[in-house]
């Protein structure tokens, strides 16, 4: 429960800094990678990852594509698109914004 | 973009769920292959269904995705009862159709400004006076010489612009070139400049134009006939036209949509005011006058005293101009002083046209609107028996959770899919319908022109018309689901009666627009009957007429020799002469004074013949003799019958003398003739008297006729056989005369009556179609009341009701409701009658027979619609009724 409040209002942002390392991930590599690189201290609950990526996709920020896997399956892979990158951009800094003033509120106790 | 594919995810609901169940199904296989437990992972998910359904909201347009349901649901709905569904687009889409024709005939003609600049602030001078017969009437043409002193006295704060009517001319391009027609209009040197108008080729006029008399032969053309005569030939600048003994130098081409400011009729060339030798005359009023107020000026405070002053302007001119008053009785002079100046807006131009079609056309939109409104009302009516039969089923839908709302969009979307379709058909209806109109209204030789375009004004009103047809059509039926309680309808016990009592009352609506309508056209066909069955005392059979023309005036005995000429054609029965046809164009009056005393009030109407004209028009002489080779006018005169009970007061006229005018020569009365129309087919027999073709002036030498009409019986049955026969005759002759129009008598009476014959046959197109489309709709309210009271009645039948107390059950609502409709719509009618009496010839709506003729058509169709409705009515088994309960 801890994990998934940590995330609230920053899942977005997550997702658009993997798929800017990393592009054409589908969704489940995409939430092993938050876990993976949070060190498994954040995880993206399957709840919450579609709805977002869905979201993200109405709005632009990301475009998906269906791919063939080895397996014979197919599989939805997402990457950044401009104005994703541009929104990666504003949500990085409101976020080192946020954590500055908590930081200092969390200092000044 | 988002947007975009959240709409195209709607049009494709069932795929995308499908790939949104894939992708989370590929999710689970990759974090089963990972090593996480498949039970753990599933849970991980929650339920499948809320996950897709979350997915599939964000992903899609939700308030499209309901929509395109319904259209979906609509579609089958409608789908299912072709028969109807076709019947009601079809009906729908004569209505859009003939509205949008209509709407596009009323806009070219009456609303859409000219293509100039400034059409806003233009005005038309005329005026308001008392006509020859007591009626007022309005007088637009003015005199040149009046038209300068009102233009140089309010120039500071408008310009006055002159325009002549569009004459049909013959010009030639070459001496000896064949006649052609062409529109001319002479117009003042400020008109181009004023309008913001540009060459497309050469120049425009300018006022440096405005020179006096012949000091500015040029010509401009009209693009139109730049176009149509000449295929944009750019070398058509320098050459020459003649008409009569002027010629004029084509100097420049109008742009491309400009045709003059006369509505209906295309000026093909424009000439400069002063070329026209009327513009030197005190007395000759024949160009109009338009205003336009300069750029700048307030038309709502200055309008009225520039109105004064261009009237006592006017006014002033005309007082002192002796020549216009010359030989005018005291009470013509009054007559013609007491003139009121009005300025009309003119931005959409000014014609005859305008002013014959107006209230036609007016009386024509309210029948297509009318027969609209009753196709709507039939096709609600449908739908809402539609409805009431699924009244259960939207009973479920409100008690498992549809919102109201929802509901009302299902019906207003299966009404705008019926809207849509009948738009379609509707608008390739109006698409053909308007030009075909258009091409009926004018004799075929002369046809009106008008510009109809498919643009803005004409889209915008298909669209408001679109919106309102799915407002009635869906107001009526979504009334009545948003009405639905849930509760009774599932308990099958819902007020049965409701629906009917909404369909009657539509029924009603229906009845008193088709009476409406079907008056109307009653009176236009009756009109138009007797119009045309009107005896005209001549006789039209194998009569052809040259309307002949001299440019250089000729005298009677060069006419009298090329009528010897034609006689001698074989096949050519017998030849007379008359300045003009009967029923033609041309009238002129004179003031008649008997025995020197000063004119009566009443004029006469004059024309001159030769010998043998009558016996050509089969004008019988009812006392003396026709006209001698000798005889010469002024001298002799033979007069009509009228022209007898008029000036004579009945005694026999012959031996008398009248002159026309005071102070004139005496013409001694040697005839009594019929009396025939003799111009207009409506208006009563005039006094007419006829002089001989042979005139002699004061000095008794003859004058020459610049114009004549050969009157030609002809044995065949077609006179235009021998058309082109008569014209290369004339023309070979090489004596100056020149045949400019060829027509038959019978062609002359028939274009009389083309308004009454257009407006009688739209009239009775449309009263068929209402009377068809109200008889649908009474016998589909009638059906469906017997289909919903089959309980009812088979209960009744059971008990012993007699068959009369079924047909009476079944029947007597609808009758009364016809009833109280026929009477609405014959008030109604009444009253339109009344507005547009003007309309109408020798028949008036209180005319015993004119009630009856729609009383009893509506009388007719309700029987036969209810007769299928009373029938299954009887037939209802009670037994079976009584069982299947």
């Amino acid at each position: 429960m801890a994990k998934n409040d940590a995330l609230q209002g920053s899942l977005d942002l997550l997702v658009l800094k993997i798929l800017s390392r990393r592009p054409r991930l589908h969704g489940y590599a995409i939430m092993a990678a938050i876990a993976g690189a949070s060190g498994e201290v954040l995880r993206a609950e399957e709840g919450s990852l579609y709805p977002a990526l869905y979201r993200m996709e109405e709005a632009g920020w990301i475009r998906a594509e269906w791919i063939k896997k080895d397996t014979g399956r197919r599989a939805r892979i997402y990457e950044l698109t401009a104005a994703g990158k541009k929104q990666l951009g504003a949500e990085e800094s409101r976020w080192q914004s946020v954590s500055l003033a908590i930081n200092r509120v969390l200092r000044e106790a | 973009m988002s947007m975009w594919s959240r709409i195209s995810n709607a049009m494709r609901g069932e795929c995308l769920n499908r790939e949104i169940e894939e992708e989370l199904q590929a999710h689970m296989d990759e974090a089963i292959a990972s090593g996480r437990d498949p039970r753990e992972a599933r849970r991980a998910f929650g339920s499948a269904l809320r996950a897709r359904e979350a997915g599939h909201s964000i992903r899609v347009a939700g308030w499209l995705e309901s929509l395109v349901a319904d259209v979906r649901f609509g579609w089958r709905q409608l789908w299912r009862n072709k028969i109807t569904s076709l019947a009601a687009v079809l009906s729908l889409a004569l209505g859009i159709g003939s509205c949008v024709a209509a709407f596009r005939l009323i806009d070219a003609l009456l609303w859409r400004p000219l293509p100039i600049a400034g059409a806003s602030k233009l005005y038309i001078l005329t005026r308001k006076m008392t006509g020859l017969y007591g009626r007022p009437v309005e007088d637009n043409h003015w005199s040149t010489p009046d038209f300068r002193l009102m233009r140089d006295a309010v120039k500071d704060q408008a310009d006055l612009i002159a325009t002549s009517d569009a004459d049909r001319t013959d010009i030639t391009f070459s001496t000896d070139a064949d006649l052609e027609k062409a529109n001319v209009a002479y117009v003042s040197g400020n008109m181009f400049p004023l309008f913001g108008l540009q060459p497309t080729l050469g120049r425009l006029f300018s006022p440096i134009d405005d020179r006096g008399p012949s000091a500015s032969p040029y010509a401009v053309l009209s693009w139109d006939y730049w176009d149509h005569r000449f295929g944009r030939d750019a070398r058509v600048l320098g050459r020459t036209i003649h008409i009569g003994d002027q010629v004029f130098e084509i100097v420049g081409v109008g742009p491309q949509n400009f045709t003059g400011t006369e509505k209906g009729t295309v000026t093909e060339i424009f000439l400069p005011l002063n070329m026209n030798g009327f513009a030197t005359q005190d007395s000759i009023t024949w160009h109009l006058a338009f205003l336009m107020l300069k750029p700048g000026v307030d038309s709502a405070t200055v309008l009225e005293p520039l109105r004064q002053h261009l009237s006592a302007i006017s006014r002033a001119f005309e007082a002192g101009c002796s020549e216009c008053l010359q030989g005018m009785s005291k009470a013509d002079i009054d007559r013609s002083l007491n003139k009121q100046l009005v300025l009309y807006p003119a931005g959409a131009g000014i014609s005859e046209l305008q002013k014959d079609y107006r209230r036609f056309l007016i009386i024509l939109g309210l029948l297509v609107a009318l027969v609209l409104l009753i196709a709507c009302v039939n096709v609600a009516n449908m739908m809402t028996a539609q409805a009431a039969a699924r009244a259960q089923e939207m009973a479920l839908r409100i008690s498992i959770g549809a919102g109201r709302r929802r509901l009302v969009q299902l019906i207003l979307v299966q009404s705008g899919l019926l809207a849509f379709f009948a738009s379609f058909l509707g608008a390739a209806f109006a698409a053909w319908a308007a030009p075909f109109v258009l091409g009926l209204v004018n004799p075929p030789d002369n046809p009106a022109r008008l510009d109809l375009p498919a643009d803005w004004r004409v889209v915008l009103f298909g669209l408001g018309l679109l919106v309102f047809v799915v407002l009635v059509l869906g107001s009526l039926p979504a009334l009545r689901v948003s009405a639905v309680r849930p509760v009774a309808a599932l308990k099958g016990g819902e007020n049965p009666h409701a629906p009917r009592r909404v369909m009657r009352g539509a029924v009603a609506l229906q009845v008193a627009f088709c009476c409406l309508v079907l008056l109307l056209s009653s009176l236009f066909v009756t009109s138009f009957q007797r119009l045309q069955n009107r005896p005209l005392g001549f006789s039209t059979d194998h009569l052809l007429l040259l309307d002949t023309v001299a440019g250089k005036c000729q005298l009677p005995v060069v006419w009298n020799q090329t009528a010897e000429a034609l006689r001698a054609v074989p096949g050519v029965n017998s030849v007379a002469i008359s300045g003009w046809p009967l029923l033609g164009r041309i009238r002129i009056n004179s003031d008649i004074s008997i025995n020197g005393a000063p004119p009566s009030p009443t004029p006469a109407f004059s024309l001159n013949i030769s010998p043998g004209w009558l016996s050509t028009m089969k004008i019988p002489v009812v006392s003396g003799r026709d006209f001698r080779p000798a005889d010469t006018s002024p001298g002799v005169a033979i007069v009509n019958e009228t022209f007898a009970k008029t000036y004579f007061q009945g005694q026999d006229p012959i031996g008398r003398t009248f002159q026309r005018g005071a102070h004139r020569p005496l013409n001694k009365i040697v005839g009594v003739t019929r009396d025939v129309p003799d111009h207009d087919l409506r208006e009563p027999n005039r006094a007419v008297f006829y002089v001989p073709f042979s005139g002699i002036d004061s000095k008794s030498a003859p004058t020459p006729e610049g114009f004549a009409t050969f009157v030609v019986h002809i044995d065949a049955q077609n006179p235009l056989a021998l058309a082109n026969t008569l014209r290369q005759l004339v023309a070979e002759r090489h004596n100056g005369l020149r045949v400019s129009n060829i027509t038959t008598q019978l062609d002359l009476v028939r274009d009389q009556t083309i308004r009454e014959r257009l407006i009688a046959m739209l009239a009775g197109f449309f009263a068929v179609v209402a009377l068809l489309l109200a008889g649908i709709g009474l016998y589909a309210v009638l059906n469906y009341s017997v289909l919903q009271r089959r309980r009812e009645i088979g209960i009744r039948m059971a008990i012993g009701s007699s068959r009369a107390g079924i047909v009476r059950l079944v029947t007597f609502d609808a009758f009364a409701m016809i009833v109280l409709g026929g009477c609405a719509g014959v008030g109604l009618g009444l009253g339109a009658a009344r507005s547009v009496s003007s309309l109408f010839y020798q028949v008036k709506a209180t005319d015993a027979e004119m009630l009856a003729l729609p009383v009893c058509a509506i009388l007719v169709t309700a029987l036969v619609a209810t007769l299928p409705a009373v029938l299954r009515a009887l037939r209802t088994d009670p037994t079976e009724i009584l069982r299947a309960e």
